[in-house]
């Protein structure tokens, strides 16, 4: 049977990481396996169809519909320019004009003799996918994009809003239980991914933002202030394509929770490095993490050993998270996984563990709330 | 497919592939009764690394295999088909809702009637709507094209116009869905298929605008006059496509297509069928609901129509944050007997919804997740009446008595008095510690009146029986009865408003040991009287002046009762506005009736 417990999300020092960035739709790849990277760099280019707009020809120029394609000075397939005449009809023997002009420049798609209506599809839209990573292109997946490797410091959060972003890391609290408020944010902070500890004020955010800080990396959020900075209570967590100003990446959840002190570590170690960030979150099937990638130099085509860092799930003396009350938020080791169901205060019953916290003292909590702390 | 005849049918394994879990039942044909044998389930297996579906149904039946002792697969792990010596199975069914599935769009021209029934023929055959497009649904045609080209469907059902009627509305959507050229969800390589169900004289046009870019089957008009609905070839077509576009295109579905013995269904179409077959049998009206992480579907029969309503964002996981959203805290805190603080209750529905498999582990928490359960349903319920409703748009002849009712077309078919059967499913009602507390939260979100009986599907078993009925629908009717429901009992609730504390109800019961249990039910009052599962008792209830029971205001009634794990519940809170302003006041009534039923340990309520 299924796990249970939550899998954990991925903190560690060094990993290779291979981002695949493809088109929406296909198109020109523009770099080649080998090609070194940069964030910004273009990979793949691309051009979605144009908007269409729908025209009533026949209401514009008050005639029968089957009458449309016989007034049409332009044919499918044809360019208009906007406000371009594209069809001209006489009436009352001629002596009033009355004329169709063009709403948007585009190609007339198709003109309709049963509901008067004319198509126009606007010009093509260009789409750019940027390598997102510094690294270098292993993979090349004709016309639709590449694969971005690269070794790097890994950090999945837990939850996030904002899409890709990247900017020097720094660190402007002094441990991972101090609240960033906008007193930490100066002007310095222009560009730069701003990491704080257990929580991270709306004032802060705002500030950030005006600074012009392209992220925050924190332990937890307030649901007022998410609420607050969205404009609208958030009802599912599918995130990613906010336009904010600022990417955030909550790696502990939402109230007041001390950044895991390895999380606070790792960046505090990258301090002032260039980190690649995104905040993109989706719970459901195919469930997406936000995540912070800090890229190191390092030989791609050296393939790491990949048992190290499959998860063997829980067992004894495994580093855990609770993720739910009463101890929501605490750290500690696995002690004891007693096999049988136990009752718990709701009377329901479900399997358990035992947890030695790193603050002290032990507790029993299900399986189910907690997740394994993955290096 | 292999005929044989349903007498001769007297082993059955059932699957339900789930996109988590694949469960399947083990049934048999015992003397004259088929029964539930086993349940055994295992991951589904649809998705990366594995990609086929077949393996996960398998394994499920392999532990199957292990539980009952009965040997189901031989040594290449196929299914043993027919059973003969003591091994195999006789035939093999499954539903399926993995991979998200069936994702429909459906589009009419007028949104309150043809595009309304497109809606209620997909919803019926199991999909999930992602939008309706209509004529007249206040966006501009540019704005529907963005849409449709945005939305991924399975597939588009598309309608509009009586038979004989004008031509342009229709063939306006239907450019407008060729201009957008949507593409299918699965696969590259194939059109998307569309069904087009409307005006029978726009076919030509439909075929020159739809037939190249599309994959267009056409079907009789959903709706040929105004006044009546024709949503079953529609129904069948999808179901057809379902299984030819949509499964086939899904990891390993080919072969599970070539295990079955009847088509797979869809799992909310397999439940609504089941539903639908055991009201029409009975000649029930019935409401049952399947609440799960992300999403409320309702399914109801009401006056021999069949209905469902999927709430897409109403759940208790994925959707909790939004249910929170939709209801407002004051209301969810209105079931809730002490007082929580807000920030903290905020912060605490966000993380269940980012770690949406955590458990409750405090009394507070679980209280607190049944409260918004009771919200999940309610609102997801007031969805279901607005849909099911007799048909709009259509003229109706009024005597003058009836045109000062101001009862127009479009009314809900729903109506609480005449339910006979509250069916609730999904974790947060079958996994409730206390099978009390998913009986009360099916009366305080759904407020049944008059005689209601309730029940809960234990192991979220409709699904297979659904399909089974397909085939057999004797054997999927009493397994239904003896091994799917677990009933919690019967709940009266007389119908009236009346001053706190005052007498509304005389009731007696004979119950079957021969004692009598007889007493008074006072208004805004709740009690429980044992009656166990199986067992019936003869009533007596005689409602107060202005109270009505379902015969009638202050009339009497004699009937039987049926009991269950709660057993008979009499709720003495009217059905309007029960719930006092007063903080103080509601919370008090909060614990009486939570005690009075049983709900909770005292403890919990004496905070």
């Amino acid at each position: 049977m299924g796990h249970a417990y939550t899998p954990g999300l991925k903190v560690t020092g060094k990993m290779l990481i291979t981002k695949k960035r493809i088109l929406p739709l296909k198109g020109e790849v523009l770099a080649k396996v080998g090609d070194k990277v940069q964030p910004d760099t273009v990979v793949a280019r691309t051009f979605l169809p144009g908007p269409v707009e729908p025209m009533n020809v026949a209401n514009i120029l008050s005639i029968a519909p089957e009458d449309v394609p016989y007034f049409m000075l332009k044919k499918e397939g044809e360019k208009v320019q906007k406000d371009e005449i594209m069809a001209k009809a006489k009436t009352f023997f001629g002596l009033f004009t009355s004329v169709c002009k063009a709403k948007a420049e585009g190609t007339i798609e198709s003109i309709s003799s049963i509901t008067g209506q004319v198509l126009l599809r606007g010009n093509p839209v260009p789409v750019e996918v940027h390598a997102y990573l510094v690294g270098e292109v292993v993979e090349v997946f004709p016309q639709e994009g590449v694969a971005v490797s690269s070794w790097g410091s890994f950090i999945q959060g837990i939850f996030g809003v904002g899409g890709e972003t990247n900017g020097e890391i720094k660190i402007v609290v002094g441990s991972p239980s101090d609240i960033l408020t906008d007193k930490e944010i100066d002007e310095n902070s222009k560009g730069k991914i701003i990491v704080g500890g257990c929580l991270v004020t709306a004032s802060a955010i705002n500030k950030a933002i005006s600074a012009g800080a392209k992220g925050i990396i924190v332990g937890g959020l307030d649901d007022k202030d998410l609420r607050d900075f969205l404009g609208y209570d958030l009802g599912v967590a599918i995130t990613g394509s906010e336009e904010k100003g600022i990417t955030l990446v909550i790696t502990e959840g939402f109230g007041q929770i001390n950044m895991a002190q390895r999380t606070f570590n790792l960046l505090k170690s990258n301090q002032g490095k260039l980190a690649c960030i995104n905040g993109a979150t989706q719970i459901r099937a195919g469930v997406i993490r936000p995540e912070v990638i800090i890229p190191i130099a390092g030989d791609v085509k050296i393939k790491e050993e990949k048992e190290k860092f499959e998860s063997v799930g829980l067992e004894a003396d495994s580093p855990i998270r609770v993720i739910r009350q009463p101890y929501f938020g605490k750290l500690g080791q696995v002690k004891d996984l007693p096999p049988a169901l136990q009752k718990l205060e709701t009377e329901s019953t479900a399997r358990v563990l035992e947890v030695e916290f790193d603050s002290d003292g032990r507790a029993i909590v299900p399986r189910a709330n907690v997740e394994m702390l993955e290096e | 497919m292999k005929e044989l005849k349903p007498e001769d049918i007297k082993i059955i394994v059932a699957t339900d592939c789930g996109s988590t879990t694949t469960k399947a039942i083990l049934i048999e044909k015992h003397g004259d009764e088929y029964r539930l044998i086993v349940r055994g389930e295992a991951p589904t297996t649809v998705e990366a690394p594995f990609e086929d579906v077949t393996m996960g149904v398998l394994n499920a039946i392999a532990e199957v295999e292990e539980l009952s002792g009965r040997k189901l697969l031989d040594e290449k792990g196929q299914i043993i088909k027919p059973a003969q010596n003591g091994v195999g199975t006789d035939i093999y069914i499954s539903t399926s809702s993995a991979g998200g599935g069936l994702q429909m769009m459906v589009a009419g021209v007028v949104r309150s009637m043809t595009a309304e029934s497109a809606e209620r023929a997909a919803l019926g055959a199991g999909a999930i709507v992602m939008d309706v497009i209509a004529a007249n649904d206040k966006r501009l045609p540019h704005q529907q094209i963005e849409r449709i080209r945005h939305l991924r469907p399975d597939m588009i059902l598309l309608s509009g116009g009586v038979d004989g009627g004008t031509l342009t509305h229709v063939v306006e959507i239907a450019e407008l869905i060729s201009a957008a050229d949507p593409r299918p969800r699965l696969g590259t390589g194939y059109k998307l298929p569309i069904i087009y169900a409307g005006n029978k004289d726009a076919r030509e046009t439909i075929k020159k605008t739809l037939g190249d870019k599309t994959s267009l089957d056409i079907v009789d008009n959903i709706r040929p006059v105004l006044e009546r609905e024709n949503l079953h070839p529609a129904r069948e077509k999808i179901h057809d496509l379902f299984m030819e576009h949509v499964m086939a295109q899904a990891p390993g579905y080919r072969k599970l297509m070539s295990l079955t013995d009847a088509p797979i269904m869809p799992t909310p179409g397999a439940v609504g069928l089941i539903i639908k077959t055991i009201a029409d049998l009975e000649k029930m009206e019935v409401i049952g609901v399947d609440i799960g992480g992300a999403t409320t579907d309702i399914f109801s029969v009401f006056q021999g129509v069949f209905n469902r309503t999927v709430s897409a964002n109403l759940g208790m996981s994925y959707s909790i944050s939004n249910v929170f959203a939709e209801s407002g805290l004051p209301n969810v805190m209105r079931w809730v007997p002490f007082k929580m603080d807000e920030r903290d209750l905020r912060n605490r529905v966000k993380n269940k919804m980012i770690r949406p498999t955590t458990i409750p582990q405090m009394m507070e928490e679980l209280i607190f997740e049944q409260a918004i359960a009771k919200e999940a349903l309610r609102l997801a319920f007031i969805q279901h009446k607005s849909f099911a409703t007799t048909l709009k748009g259509v003229q109706q002849q009024r005597t003058i008595a009836e045109a000062f009712e101001q009862s127009a077309s479009g009314q809900t078919i729903v109506n609480m008095m005449t339910c006979n059967m509250l069916i609730g499913s999904g974790g947060v009602l079958s996994h409730a510690p206390r099978r009390n507390q998913a009986a009360l939260m099916l009366i305080d979100a759904f407020l049944p009146e008059g005689i209601t009986r309730l029940a809960v599907d234990s192991i979220f078993m409709m699904p297979q029986l659904g399909v089974l009925s397909t085939v057999h629908p004797q054997a999927a009717k009493e397994v239904f009865d003896k091994d799917c429901l677990i009933h919690l009992g019967t709940c009266i609730a007389p119908v009236g408003v009346e001053k706190e504390g005052k007498e509304i109800l005389k009731y007696k019961f004979i119950l079957p040991d021969g004692k009598t249990e007889a007493g008074v039910l006072k208004y805004g009052e709740m009690k429980m009287i044992p009656l166990a599962v199986g067992e019936t008792a003869q009533a007596h209830l005689e409602p107060e002046r202005g109270m009505d029971l379902g015969h009638g205001k202050n009339k009497n009634i004699e009937t039987t009762i049926n009991g269950g794990v709660a057993g008979i519940i009499l709720d003495g809170r009217g059905r309007s506005n029960f719930l006092p302003a007063d903080e103080n006041v509601r919370v008090k009534k909060l614990k009486e009736w939570m005690l009075a039923l049983d709900i909770y340990p005292k403890w919990a309520l004496e905070r």
